[in-house]
C-alpha cells in the first residue's frame, strides 16, 4: 500500500520512484476517485489587487482600492478590500475575495470567542497576524489554500505593528509592505518615502505619500480601479473611509502620435 | 508548436513550496561558535523585506540558523522551541547542544514524505564546552562538523571556508602544521569577510548581517570588546553565553 | 528543405524552430546565455533626452559583472539601452550602428532616430522574439528629440518617458509620480537618476552603479558611473597566500626546443631536361 499523503490506501508502483525522492510538488499526480467530491481553491477566480500599508507616526494607514475583477472583467466596483478586527486592527487583503469573506467570518468567531472569555484582554495587531499565519499555513500544509496575500496593520500600546502573510503561509513585517503588483511598483516609492522616517511622519504626509501610490498603480496595474479606500489605526482607534475618487492626468497623451515614425 | 499554444492541456497544481534566499554558515572554534546569516527575505527578484532574521538563539548554549522556504523556516524553529520549553518544564534545566541536534534530526525526519524545504545549522557549546555547529538537511540527515555554509550563496562560501578554515589547497610550511582552530578574531574577520563577498556576487544576499557568538561558560570575552554595538543575549549567570553583533550589507 | 521548396507554403520557415524544440525535448537544451536582469530608462526634457542604465550583469543569482556598460553607442546623436540577453542586444546594436553608418554615408545626412528605430524593429520581427533583445532608444535628430522602446518580438513605444528590464515597474512608479513635461536638464538627469536607483535598490536582478547619457541638439554626454552607490566595502583580512602554499605533487621538465640537423646533399641525379 503507498502511504504517501497524495495516493494513501493505493497499490504501490516501485518501478516509478522506489524510493520517493522526488518532492511532493514535482511527483506526478494520481487519479483521486473521490477528486469530484472535493473542490478545493486550485486557482483565485473573483479577486482583488494590491493592497497597501505603511507606518507612521502615529500609527498606520492601510489602503486598497475597491474592484472585485474576474480574470479581466472588471466584475465588482464597490467591494471593501479593508477589514477592521477587534478594536486595533485592520486587515487587507488581495487576491481570491470569497477566501477573504471566508476570514472576515473567522476573525469575527476569533473576536467573540475572546470577548466571551470576560478577561478583558483584546487581541491586537500582532495576535492576529499570528493567529492568520497559522490558519494560512496549516491551510497550505494540507494542500487546501486560502488564496489570498493579506496585509495585517494595526497600534497597540503605543507600538505600530505592521505585517505580511500570503497563502504559503509566509510572513515578514517592515515599515512598508504591498501586495500584488504593488509590491513591485508601490514599494519602490513606499520605501523611498518612508524608511527612517516612521517615527516622523505625519497623517497628511503619510496620506499624500499613500494616494500617489494609489495613483501610480491605477496608471500601471491594469486589474486596478480609480476608486479606493484609506484605513488608519491610532490610539484614537481604527477608521476606514468612505470610497476616494482619484484624480488623474493624461493631458501628457496629447503630444503622442502614434508608436514609430507617424508624424500625425 | 514551440510556444506550446497546442501542447496538452494540463492541470496546475498547488506548489506549496518557494524559495526567499538568503545565505547562513557558523564556524566552531575549540571555545566558542559563531553562528551568522543576511537579513535579506526576497522571492523571485524582489526583496520582501531587508530585516527578517534566520538566526534564533534557542538557549544559552544553542543557537539555529534556518535558511529556504521561510514559512517552513519560521513554523520550524517555532516548534523546536516548544520542544525545548517542555523539556526545560519536565527536567529543570536546558537541552544539551547534541541533544538539540538529535531532536532536530527526529522533527525533520517525521516530515520525510512532505518536507521542511529548510537547510539548518545548529551551532553551540557541547556539555564538555567546546565549540560545535551541527549541519543538517531537508529530511534529517546531519552531520557534526567545524564549520558549514548554507543557502543561496553556499557554492559561493563553503570553498572559501574550506580554504580558509579547514586550509585546503593549502600546504603548511615546512615542519610545521595548520592550526586545529582558529582564533575568534580570525573567525569573526572570515565570517564578515564571506558575507561581504557573497552580496558582492550574489543577488539574493544582502541588507543587513546578525552574527551569534556563543562562548563556552568562563570564557574571557575581551576578543569581542572590538566590535561595536555588541548585544549580551544570556539569560543566566555563570553558563556559557551568547552575544549578538549586527552589521549593515549593502541592500542593491 | 530546398528540395522541397515547390511545394513549400509562402511565407516564414520553421523548420530550425522544430528542430531546436525536437533537440529540446530529446534533452539537448539550447546554450545558456548571459541575461542582464536590468533596469534601463529613457527620459525626455525641454532639449533633449536622458538615458540611464544601472550596471548589473546576472547568470541567474550569480552577478557576472559588476560594471557593465548597458548604453550602446548607435551614432553620434544616437545611443540604445540593452536589456535581455547580453550577447543579442551588443551585436543588434552593434549591426545596426554600423548600418546606420552605411546608411548616413549613402545619403549624406545625420541618422535620424526613426531609421534606427525602423532598422531594429524589423530585425527583431524577422527573429520571431529568438533574439532576446530589449531596448530602450533614444537620440536627437532634425526632428528634434526621440525616444523609443523596442520590444523583443519588434513592437514599438513612443512615449515621453519610457522603462525596460526586470526593474522596470519600479523605475516606472519614479516617472509616472515625478515626471512632467519640459524639464530642465538638471532636473531631467535627477529623475532618471533616482528612477535606477529605484531599479538598483527593489529589482534584485539590477544593482551597482548609474550611467546615464544626455542627447541634446548640441552633442552627446555620456556620464558612465554617473552615481556610485554600491562601492565594494574593506574586506576585514587580507588574503595572500604565503609562497610555497601550492603542493608541489611532481616535478618534470620537459624540451621544448626540436633539435635540427641541416644536410645538404651533394651530388644526386642529374635533372631531366630532355
Amino acid at each position: 500500500m503507498d502511504h504517501f499523503p497524495l495516493s494513501w490506501g493505493r497499490p504501490r508502483n516501485d518501478a516509478l520512484d522506489a524510493f520517493n525522492t522526488y518532492p511532493m510538488h514535482k511527483r506526478p499526480t494520481h487519479h483521486d476517485t473521490f477528486a469530484d467530491g472535493v473542490q478545493r481553491t486550485q486557482q483565485p477566480i473573483v479577486t482583488g489587487t494590491s493592497v497597501l500599508a505603511i507606518k507612521y507616526k502615529d500609527g498606520i494607514m492601510m489602503a486598497a482600492d475597491t474592484l472585485a475583477s474576474y480574470g479581466s472583467l472588471a466584475r465588482f466596483k464597490s467591494i471593501q478590500r479593508l477589514h477592521t478586527v477587534g478594536s486595533s486592527t485592520v486587515l487587507g487583503a488581495s487576491g481570491d475575495l470569497s477566501d477573504f469573506q471566508y476570514i472576515q467570518s473567522l476573525m469575527e468567531d476569533l473576536i467573540i470567542e475572546e470577548h466571551t472569555a470576560g478577561d478583558h484582554h483584546e487581541l491586537g495587531p500582532a495576535e492576529i497576524h499570528e493567529y492568520l499565519a497559522q490558519v494560512l499555513y496549516s491551510r497550505r500544509t494540507k494542500m487546501d489554500p486560502l488564496w489570498n496575500s493579506l496585509v495585517v496593520g494595526g497600534r497597540k500600546d503605543s507600538k505600530n505593528f505592521l505585517a505580511y502573510v500570503d497563502l504559503l503561509g509566509t510572513t515578514y513585517s517592515s515599515s512598508s509592505i504591498a501586495t500584488g503588483y504593488g509590491a513591485y511598483i508601490a514599494v519602490p516609492l513606499l520605501r523611498n518615502a518612508v524608511d527612517g522616517r516612521e517615527n516622523t511622519l505625519t497623517e497628511e504626509e503619510a496620506r499624500k505619500i499613500i494616494v500617489d501610490c494609489m495613483r501610480v498603480l491605477f496608471y500601471r496595474d491594469a486589474r486596478s480601479l480609480n476608486k479606493f479606500q484609506i484605513s488608519t489605526v491610532t490610539d484614537a482607534g481604527v477608521t476606514i473611509s468612505e470610497p476616494i475618487q482619484l484624480e488623474t492626468t493624461w493631458s501628457f497623451a496629447e503630444g503622442i502620435r502614434g508608436y514609430g515614425a507617424q508624424t500625425q | 508548436m514551440p510556444d506550446g499554444s497546442f501542447s496538452h492541456p494540463q492541470q496546475r497544481q498547488f506548489n506549496p513550496y518557494t524559495e526567499n534566499g538568503g545565505t547562513i554558515l557558523a564556524i566552531a572554534g575549540k571555545d566558542f561558535s559563531v553562528i551568522a546569516g543576511d537579513t535579506r527575505q526576497s522571492e523571485g527578484y524582489s526583496i520582501q523585506t531587508r530585516y527578517a532574521p534566520k538566526v534564533f538563539r534557542l538557549t544559552d548554549r544553542a543557537v539555529l540558523a534556518v535558511n529556504g522556504f521561510a514559512a517552513d523556516g519560521n513554523m520550524f524553529v517555532k516548534k523546536v522551541q516548544q520542544r525545548l520549553e517542555w523539556y526545560r518544564h519536565a527536567h529543570a534545566k536546558d537541552m544539551p547542544l547534541g541533544a538539540i541536534a538529535r531532536l532536530i534530526q527526529t522533527m525533520l525526519y517525521g516530515r520525510r514524505f512532505f518536507p521542511y524545504y529548510v537547510y539548518n545549522i545548529l551551532g553551540g557549546i557541547e556539555e564538555d564546552g567546546t565549540g560545535a555547529v551541527y549541519s543538517f538537511d531537508p529530511v534529517g540527515s546531519y552531520e557534526r562538523e567545524a564549520c558549514r555554509a548554507a543557502g543561496a550563496a553556499q557554492s559561493l562560501v563553503q570553498p572559501f571556508l574550506d580554504n580558509q578554515i579547514y586550509f585546503k589547497n593549502q600546504q603548511a610550511p615546512a615542519g610545521q602544521s595548520h592550526p586545529l582552530h582558529l582564533p575568534l578574531s580570525d573567525v569573526l574577520a572570515i565570517v564578515i569577510d564571506s558575507f561581504t563577498s557573497a552580496t558582492e556576487r550574489h543577488i539574493e544576499v544582502g541588507d543587513g548581517l546578525e552574527i551569534y557568538v556563543v562562548l563556552t561558560k568562563g570564557r574571557p570575552t575581551q576578543d569581542l570588546e572590538g566590535y561595536r554595538g555588541v548585544k549580551e543575549l544570556t539569560t543566566r549567570p555563570d553558563g556559557d553565553r551568547v552575544f549578538l553583533i549586527q552589521r549593515e550589507l549593502k541592500k542593491d | 528543405m530546398a528540395a522541397t521548396s515547390a511545394y513549400n507554403s509562402p511565407g516564414f520557415d520553421f523548420s530550425n524552430t522544430y528542430r531546436n524544440q525536437f533537440l529540446a525535448d530529446r534533452g539537448v537544451p539550447l546554450p545558456k546565455a548571459t541575461s542582464t536582469g536590468t533596469t534601463i530608462v529613457g527620459c525626455l526634457f525641454k532639449d533633449g533626452i536622458v538615458l540611464g542604465a544601472d550596471t548589473r550583469a546576472t547568470e541567474g543569482p550569480i552577478v557576472a559583472d559588476k560594471n557593465c556598460e548597458k548604453i550602446h553607442f548607435i551614432s553620434d546623436n544616437i545611443r540604445c539601452c540593452g536589456a535581455g540577453t547580453a550577447a543579442d542586444t551588443e551585436f543588434t546594436t552593434a549591426l545596426i550602428s554600423s548600418n546606420i553608418e552605411m546608411h548616413a554615408l549613402t545619403t549624406g545626412r545625420k541618422p535620424r532616430v526613426v531609421t534606427a528605430m525602423t532598422m531594429l524593429k524589423q530585425m527583431l520581427f524577422r527573429y520571431q522574439g529568438n533574439i532576446g533583445a530589449a531596448l530602450v532608444l533614444g537620440g536627437v535628430d532634425i526632428t528634434g528629440p526621440q525616444l523609443f522602446t523596442i520590444h523583443p518580438h519588434g513592437s514599438t513605444d513612443k512615449l515621453p518617458y519610457v522603462t525596460m528590464g526586470s526593474g522596470s515597474l519600479a523605475a516606472m512608479a519614479i516617472f509616472e509620480s515625478q515626471w512632467k513635461p519640459d524639464m530642465e536638464r538638471e532636473e531631467a538627469l535627477h529623475l532618471v537618476t533616482l528612477a535606477i536607483s529605484a531599479g538598483i535598490f527593489n529589482d534584485l536582478g539590477s544593482g551597482s552603479n548609474v550611467d546615464a547619457c544626455v542627447i541634446t541638439a548640441s552633442g552627446t554626454e555620456m556620464l558612465r558611473n554617473f552615481v556610485k552607490p554600491n562601492e565594494r566595502v574593506e574586506k576585514e583580512r587580507r588574503y595572500v597566500f604565503r609562497r610555497g602554499t601550492t603542493a608541489i605533487k611532481e616535478e618534470k621538465v620537459r624540451r621544448w626546443v626540436v633539435d635540427e640537423e641541416e644536410v645538404t646533399p651533394v651530388g644526386g641525379e642529374e635533372m631531366d631536361t630532355s
